[in-house]
């Protein structure tokens, strides 16, 4: 009798409710991939709008095309790959933004959604999506652009039809190619103040400090990259600078002008191609400055950002070998 | 602005935001997310004490199928401090913390594939109470210890200590919880220093070991003169009451990878265990109240006395806490611990915490790939390569990711999981590492 009742009991009652194991730790932080992609877009607003003021309804309109193309890209290759759709992680919105502020805003809509299926396509998704891109897929993009239509991104040629109230020279050229005097017709508050020619979101000084700071304090970039990769190009300019002053211009200018700010704060501090240790970081960001500095003093390219970036990229996980050793190591 | 993590006694924990039960990261994320010890005050509440249920499940170990016919039948009786083994000449065994009859013997897997048999106790009015352990309570052996106290609530690892041959040389009694949240251990250790104490004299007494060390949270250590042992402080910052920790920053030792602190001549009690074995001597009677923190699904916490083998249904039921469908209930604490699967599954020696999370609230692991954020770097207290490590462990090449990876520096504190951007169950793959690896070595030995 008293084995029926157990066998009875042993069998799962139906009002047995489900439910769900899992690993370890049970709690997190909260942190998330959207959340840094909305945050680091939110950081790069002011930048932005101060473009979209200067060059108006056509910047406009490379940008809502460079984010809806990249976004477009993204889903066709999730699609064609039969991966889970990541759209909404927001990457591909920042990187298709991140495009649009570097170009001109002349850029043709053909060039633009060339520049995206780079981006997303080339740069970030053949090497197996987010995370596992090697350079920065807008770095990337830009490059090839570049070396494929230089053309479209000659700043003095693109915005040439602009009538702005400020001097329509694209900075690093004029300092490239006619000295260092040349850049005294750019006083510092107008660079700061985003009165120069260049990219919709890269000329905005303060906007993209402003940025830059918010997204250090909230630990979405890693500041150790961003100040070095700024001391890098303050020193290495000035060093050019007292070397020659006639011909090399002075530190504060090149902090100011072309990609500089966008790079230190935005392209150099990608997760995926940047190291994580500490002491890489510095090396990283450092040899990313004084990389800058070298193409546009003595290199054949007016802004050197972009490449150096791309070189900084490779030697990445090289210097990311430099690390503590772990807690206990036995050799 | 500062960091929401330190939490009041028997408040709520953390906050619900986008469905996850956490403690956030702070605004400013230069600062390391911070995951704090937190100091119970001087004065504590008595012990609230649940009354034991109808019926009572205890898993008695098991280490492989035995042949020969069990020693226990259903039906027959037990009564309170028995002894039950399941098999004549049996090394494992279960006090019964009831007096009643056994009405279901079955096998129970557990974590890992480890095998117990579930033996269920349903309680009579006999009240019999089994006075074996009394009559021998004036000559303490360690033979004694490990004959009636390897189940007793705080489970003191006696085993360890036999098979060591007398290596161990220093114990370490846990005076704080190694996770957060749970204060079993800071609660009993305070309050049951009477205890504490008479269990530190019995240990050196039937031990060889001399060297007792008492580590809690740095600002409480004054409260612990007179207790017959070292009292040491350790930092209130998750994961330094963790047991390599503890090595490093109590005794000075760094745990070599690989190696345990047995390895070392270490071995860890927990206070509950100390208390057991104190209050064992002074009351005749093996004790089998386990004292445990229940963390509700709102965050507030209860600590209470519950017999052993207590279902957790049995708990839920008495603190009118509700479980839906696809909630998770752990048993431990919310970095180390372990979750269950039915609501049957009893209150263990060894359970210092239930927690029960709604299914919203509830941290879900993803499968997006790790991005190289770098914040399990900076948060991992054995400085390893996580970004890395993972990408091994990722692609199942665990001989790599122990040679050049440094997977066993990890001392599974759950850290990286906790503030990965991707969700990846990062603890989980290195687990099962090390799990696959020693399988793969016991199989080789058994090879060759």
């Amino acid at each position: 009798m008293l084995e029926k009742r157990d066998m009875l009991e042993q069998q799962i009652p139906l009002s047995q409710k489900k439910l769900i194991v899992s690993h370890a730790p049970f709690f997190h932080n909260g942190s998330s991939i959207t959340e840094r992609s909305y945050h680091t877009m939110l950081a790069a607003l002011p930048a932005l709008f101060m473009g979209l003021y200067h060059y108006g309804i056509p910047a406009l309109g490379v940008v809502c095309l460079s984010i809806s193309s990249a976004i477009i890209w993204e889903l066709v290759i999730n699609l064609v790959t039969k991966r889970t759709i990541t759209i909404g992680d927001g990457n591909a919105a920042w990187l298709g933004m991140l495009f649009a502020m570097l170009v001109p805003a002349t850029m043709p809509w053909w060039a633009v959604i060339t520049g995206t299926f780079i981006v997303i396509v080339i740069g970030k998704q053949i090497f197996g999506g987010i995370g596992s891109n090697a350079f920065h897929p807008v770095a990337l993009a830009l490059a090839m652009m570049m070396l494929s239509w230089g053309y479209l991104l000659d700043f003095d040629a693109a915005l040439l039809n602009y009538d702005l109230e400020f001097a329509t020279v694209y900075p690093l050229a004029a300092a490239k190619y006619y000295g260092a005097a040349s850049t005294d017709a750019f006083n510092l508050t107008d660079l700061l103040m985003g009165r120069q020619l260049g990219g919709p979101g890269a000329t905005f000084g303060l906007g993209l400090i402003i940025g830059g700071i918010y997204l250090m304090l909230r630990g979405f970039i890693r500041w150790e990259i961003s100040l070095t990769f700024l001391a890098g190009i303050y020193l290495t300019a000035t060093v050019f600078n007292l070397f020659n002053p006639a011909q090399f211009a002075p530190p504060a200018f090149h902090l100011l002008t072309g990609y500089t700010l966008i790079g230190a704060f935005f392209l150099a501090t990608e997760d995926s191609s940047s190291p994580v240790n500490f002491v890489p970081m510095l090396i990283y960001g450092a040899a990313g400055g004084i990389m800058t500095v070298l193409i546009r003093n003595i290199g054949a390219w007016v802004d050197g950002v972009i490449l150096a970036i791309l070189v900084i990229n490779l030697i990445s996980p090289l210097l990311d070998k430099i690390r503590p050793p772990a807690l206990g190591k036995v050799e | 602005m500062s960091a929401p993590a330190v939490m009041h006694y028997r408040t709520p924990i953390g906050h619900t935001e986008k469905g996850y039960i956490m403690i956030k990261k702070a605004f400013y994320g230069l600062s390391t997310p911070q995951l704090n010890y937190e100091i119970l005050p001087p004065h504590l509440p008595p012990t609230e004490q649940l009354p034991a249920p109808q019926k009572i499940t205890l898993y008695h170990p098991k280490d492989n199928d035995y042949k020969v016919p069990a020693a226990l039948a259903i039906g027959d009786s037990v009564r309170t401090g028995q002894k039950l083994a399941l098999y004549p000449d049996e090394k494992h065994y279960v006090i019964s913390p009831i007096s009643g009859r056994i009405t279901a013997l079955s096998p129970f897997t557990g974590d890992f594939g480890k095998n117990f048999a579930a033996i269920t106790i349903a309680r009579d009015d006999s009240e019999a109470v089994d006075e074996t352990f009394r009559e021998n309570i004036q000559t303490p052996s360690f033979e004694l210890l490990s004959d009636y106290l390897v189940g007793a609530p705080g489970a003191p690892p006696l085993e360890t200590l036999a098979n060591s041959n007398g290596n161990i040389k220093t114990i370490l009694i846990r005076g704080l919880d190694p996770d957060p949240m749970v204060d079993t251990s800071q609660y009993i250790a305070q309050s049951r220093m009477q205890d504490l104490k008479k269990g530190i004299h019995i240990l050196k007494e039937v031990t060889s070991v001399q060297d007792v060390v008492l580590f809690t949270a740095g600002e409480t250590v004054q409260g612990y003169g007179h207790i017959g042992a070292r009292v040491a402080g350790v930092k209130t910052r998750y994961p330094a009451a963790l047991p390599p920790m503890v090595m490093k920053d109590v005794l000075g030792q760094i745990l070599p990878a690989g190696k345990t602190c047995e390895d070392l001549g270490v071995c860890f009690f927990s206070a509950e265990a100390v208390i057991s074995i104190g209050s064992a001597f002074e009351s005749g009677q093996v004790p089998t109240a386990k004292t445990l923190t229940f963390i509700k699904k709102d965050g507030t916490r209860k600590i209470f006395e519950t017999c052993i083998g207590t279902p957790i249904r049995y708990i839920l039921e008495a603190y009118g806490e509700t479980v839906n469908e696809y909630d998770r209930i752990i048993l431990g604490g919310p970095m180390t611990g372990s979750a269950i699967y039915a609501l049957d599954h009893p209150v263990g020696p060894d359970t210092d915490a239930v927690i029960v999370v709604d299914r919203d609230k509830a941290a879900y692991a993803s499968d997006y790939p790790c991005i190289n954020c770098g914040e399990c770097i900076r948060i991992c207290p054995a400085k390893i390569q996580v970004n890395m490590l993972v990408r091994f462990l990722e692609a199942n090449q665990y001989e790599e990711a122990a040679d050049s990876y440094d997977l066993y520096s990890c001392i599974d504190c759950g850290l990286c999981s906790y503030v990965c951007v991707s969700k990846i169950p990062i603890l989980q793959y290195i687990k099962l590492a090390k799990y696959e690896l020693e399988r793969a070595k016991t199989s080789e030995a058994a090879n060759a």
